[in-house]
């Protein structure tokens, strides 16, 4: 005869009142195998523990059913107690008559019905419980960092002055990222490039850091602690370790018309170029698309100009193999493409606002080029059509921000900031020059915020309109931009020289593909998901893959360093330990009876399943079948569903006990 | 080829000389037009802006007339109309409770599948290739403002027609005959519409703007697709000029006005003759 002991929790009000808790404990009592059944006003409470720890240790519990909230609030909690008196921890389940019951019935007598039930059920399932033993995996205390942008270089430097190594991947030839090419910061007004660069060269110089920049991460394999990750070298075309970094190759370079990305086709490039002055590494990369000598056969100046002999125009794409156990995602953000013509289908474009039409219709991006110092125009505010100096700019927000009729129903979050440090950038620059804004609503919480927004208002003087543009068209040279004042309650219509279009972040390219090779879910906009909004927002469902920054949704740069500096935490807990243990309620194969169809290795999540072979001592193969490989899987149960012949099994959660679960209602 | 034709109220009414010049200018391109027998009002913004039934009933029953008499193509070429129609069809597409009740409120079975069409899809169905060949007198000198006012294209979502702020396909068309459309800036305004019965001062104010700046990029004519636009812009002129003291003497031709004097079609078979603002 088991001994089971079962708990039932009043919650305070919340189970006590719509559940009648004594006759729950009174009626349970009664069941075959209860040994003991109490309640208490608050089982979680150290003196509710201490009353589960006592009757474990007095009635010598072979297992333990606490009922009260949700597993997810303190399974952990009764499980950690049972191990202090000696029980194994998987020995203790818990019915949730909490959220499962009494917050969602009124009739009072139903619900102490139902709530006897689910206790009846989870006795059921406890009588057949295994004591199990968490899993022990080794770790790589390597940790991969993918994105150089302010997010990586943060996790990047703090996990490597942990003194772990970091594995660096940036797919642009530089690491920086957006806010390298940032002029000046909100709310401090401080340069971003100052700021930024210093530690850009801390990552450059670190002996613990690894950077593969011009990169691309290609294939994932293994499991938390055991990555195995091929990275994708792309053809740079100039020996890194040769280079210099001199700059006589592209001073001679004759293909100067490329439209610079670093300057978001603000300014113009060479075809062999650094993106920028101070790229970390200092080392050109030549674009294949736009070199004489590769699309010709022509030119190779820059290769007789080298001194170093770095150029190599043989080069290849290279794949290399690094080892990891943990990955921090920090790919960072891109802009809403505002013109008509949209690449994904779910998007509509502004056709209304003339970008792409008007050359002086910019995004936000552009014009902080345009502002920077080290920018196309050398700071001085230009507009791209003429070169003149714009004396009247409209800021407009929200453009595809909060907008579903464009297909983003978000707000970017950083916008309404930017906008106003943008009117200040301008009006410090040009003293004559008058800035407007049109905005739905001014989000400016957080630190010095809002104080910065009356700044621009107040000090600054610049003019806000709170409605939308329906229209920017051209006359004379002047952008006409027509919207309305919704406060005034007046259409209104601003000769304008420039326009600046404050576009929506989205997650970067290609950010959906690899969150397919690294199991992360991603949302419909493909902002990557943490594992819980609250309480885990670094961590994803994928164990050991941590994400920070814009990748995730958007964010401004305090932000973004927080959270890479907490991702980067998170990577040192799993490093502070020989071994990781993890959650031993996983899948298993019965690898007699497994007919090695292999539907379980198709349909699993996380590929957690692999195809293995049992083999007699000689060597000859006996049967094929397959088999759960312990660091990959999560336990969600799929194996189990379509395994033909039932060899699939999930520990905690075995069919048997879950026939057991319904045979107790049934 | 025949399609469908769904006139409406305008082109049996005031604007006949649409109705001409439209069929006119079809003719010439072998394209016959099948009038939907026993049609009734679209409902127009009357019905939209008093009862939601009726403002999909009314086009709806137009719809079943035609899948009767099994006209899969609807060439209406008010845009009003065309709008409501497909508007109509667009509700009875997606929702089965809808079409039931619908047709039980007509009295004929409607599926909402006919596919309405504006006088520019016609052409397009005829085919840039097909007016080249027909055409006799290319449009030399013509520099049309091309206008589609407010429902040719909106809203976007209903009528999937060309870009709803920016769009090209008349100019595309009027290129081929030889026209050279200017860019303008009125495009999609509003022409004050309806307001003219009941507030002539927006509509001499707006219309006023679009034919300013029409004038100001050049334009010697404007070309538009739609019965009351016409009449804002090309009755109103005189009370434009009263009122801003400005004359604008602008020429306002429909879209088969100009193709069917590229096709060799007179002006008065094109009722041309019959507008307010005539070349002089």
């Amino acid at each position: 005869m088991a001994r089971i002991g079962v708990f039932t929790c009043w919650c305070g009000e919340n189970i006590a009142r719509n559940v009648d808790v004594d006759k729950v404990a009174e009626e349970v009592a009664k069941l075959p195998h209860v040994r003991c059944s109490l309640a208490y006003k608050y089982m979680c409470s150290d003196p509710g523990q201490a009353i589960v720890r006592d009757k474990i240790r007095e009635e010598k519990l072979h297992g333990v059913v606490v009922a009260s909230c949700s597993p997810h609030m303190h399974l952990k909690t009764f499980r950690k107690a049972a191990e202090l008196e000696g029980l194994n921890p998987y020995l203790v389940e818990m019915a949730n008559i909490r959220e499962h019951c009494s917050w969602v019935h009124h009739n009072r007598e139903q619900a102490t019905a139902k709530a006897i039930d689910l206790i009846r059920m989870s006795v059921a399932k406890v009588m057949r419980n295994r004591a199990l033993q968490p899993i022990r995996v080794p770790v790589t205390k390597r940790a991969l960092v993918i994105g150089g942008g302010v997010a990586g270089i943060q996790a990047a430097l703090d996990i490597a002055d942990a003194g772990h190594q970091v594995v660096l991947v940036e797919r642009e030839p530089s690491i920086g990222g957006k806010m390298a090419g940032l002029s000046e910061t909100f709310p401090t007004l401080d340069c971003s490039q100052c700021i930024l660069t210093p530690r850009m060269v801390d990552v450059g110089q670190h002996p613990n850091i690894i950077m593969h920049t011009y990169s691309e991460v290609e294939a994932v394999e293994g499991y938390v602690g055991n990555f195995k990750v091929t990275v994708r070298k792309k053809a740079r075309y100039v020996d890194v370790d040769k280079c210099t970094g001199c700059g006589a190759c592209w001073n001679v370079c004759v293909s100067k018309k490329n439209l610079s990305e670093f300057d978001f086709g603000m300014g113009k490039r060479t075809a062999i170029y650094v993106p920028f002055p101070q790229a970390v590494p200092a080392r050109p990369v030549i674009d294949k698309s736009a070199c004489l000598r590769l699309t010709k056969g022509k030119c190779g100046v820059c290769e007789k100009k080298c001194a170093a002999g770095a150029i190599n125009f043989e080069d290849e794409d290279r794949l290399i193999t690094e080892e990891v156990g943990a990955v921090v995602v920090a790919t960072g953000y891109k802009l809403y493409d505002i013109g008509k013509d949209q690449a994904n289908a779910k998007l509509e474009g502004y056709g209304e606002y003339g970008y792409g039409k008007y050359k002086d219709v910019i995004d936000s991006l552009q014009f902080e080029r345009i502002v920077s110092a080290s920018g196309p125009t050398g700071g001085e505010i230009k507009r791209p059509s003429d070169g003149k100096e714009p004396k009247s700019v409209v800021f407009i927000s929200c453009v595809g921000s909060r907008d579903n009729a464009k297909g983003l129903s978000y707000c970017s979050k950083i916008c309404c900031m930017y906008n106003a440090k943008h009117t200040m950038l301008y009006k410090h620059k040009v003293h004559d020059g008058q800035a407007h804004v049109f905005y739905m609503d001014i989000r400016s919480g957080g630190k010095n915020y809002d104080e910065f927004v009356r700044r621009a208002i107040e000090q600054d003087g610049a003019h806000y309109h709170r409605g939308r543009v329906s229209k920017i068209t051209e006359e004379n040279g002047k952008l006409i931009v027509r919207g309305v004042d919704t406060l005034a309650g007046v259409p209104v219509t601003i000769e304008a020289d420039m326009v600046v279009l404050a576009s929506a972040m989205r997650p970067a390219d290609g950010v959906e593909q690899l969150a397919q090779k690294l199991n992360v879910g991603y949302d419909e906009f493909g902002f990557l998901s943490e594992s819980h909004p609250k309480l885990r927002p670094i961590e994803t469902n994928a164990a050991g893959v941590f994400v920070c920054g814009a990748c995730q949704a958007p964010k401004d740069i305090p932000e973004s360093v927080a959270q890479a500096s907490a991702a980067a935490g998170k990577v040192q807990v799993m490093f502070s330990h020989q071994e990781m243990t993890r959650e031993p309620e996983i899948a298993s194969i019965n690898e007699q009876t497994c007919a090695a169809c292999f539907a379980c290795v198709r349909t699993c999540p996380y590929t957690a399943i692999e195809k293995a072979e049992i083999r007699d001592r000689n060597g000859k193969r006996i049967k094929r079948t397959a088999r759960v490989n312990p660091g990959l899987c999560m336990g969600c149960g799929t194996c189990v569903a379509v395994c033909p012949s039932k060899s699939a099994d999930l520990e905690g959660f075995t069919e048997q006990q879950i026939y057991a679960m319904v045979e107790s209602l049934v | 080829m025949e399609i469908g034709y769904y006139p409406g109220c305008a082109l049996h009414g005031s604007s006949n000389d649409y109705e001409r010049s439209v069929r006119a200018c079809l003719g010439a391109l072998d394209t016959g037009l099948k009038e939907v027998d026993d049609w009734i009002c679209c409902g127009a913004t009357a019905a939209h802006s008093l009862n939601q039934k009726l403002a999909v009933a009314l086009p709806a029953r137009n719809l079943a007339l035609a899948e009767r008499d099994g006209l899969d193509e609807l060439l209406a070429p008010c845009p009003m109309c065309s709008m409501e129609l497909l508007k109509a069809g667009h509700l009875l597409g997606k929702d089965k409770g809808l079409r039931e009740e619908i047709s039980g409120i007509v009295e004929l079975k409607v599926e909402g599948r006919t596919r309405v069409l504006n006088l520019i899809q016609v052409f397009q169905m005829v085919g840039l290739e097909k007016i080249k060949e027909k055409m006799t007198r290319p449009l030399e000198g013509f520099k049309p403002a091309c206008y589609y006012g407010c429902l040719l294209t909106r809203p976007p979502e209903v009528l999937r027609f060309d870009d709803c702020e920016q769009p090209e396909s008349m100019e595309t068309l009027l290129k081929a005959v030889g026209a050279e459309p200017v860019e303008w800036n009125y495009k999609t305004e509003c022409c004050g519409a309806g307001m003219t019965m009941c507030n002539e001062d927006t509509v001499l104010d707006l219309s006023h703007k679009i034919l300013a700046n029409a004038e100001a990029h050049g334009a010697n004519c404007l070309v538009v697709a739609c019965p009351m636009c016409h009449v804002n812009l090309d009755m109103k002129q005189a009370d434009i000029e009263r009122k801003y003291q400005m004359r604008h003497d602008m020429v306002v031709y429909y879209l088969s006005d100009l193709i069917g004097l590229a096709l060799g079609l007179d002006e008065a078979a094109l009722g041309v003759d019959r507008h307010y603002v005539v070349k002089r």
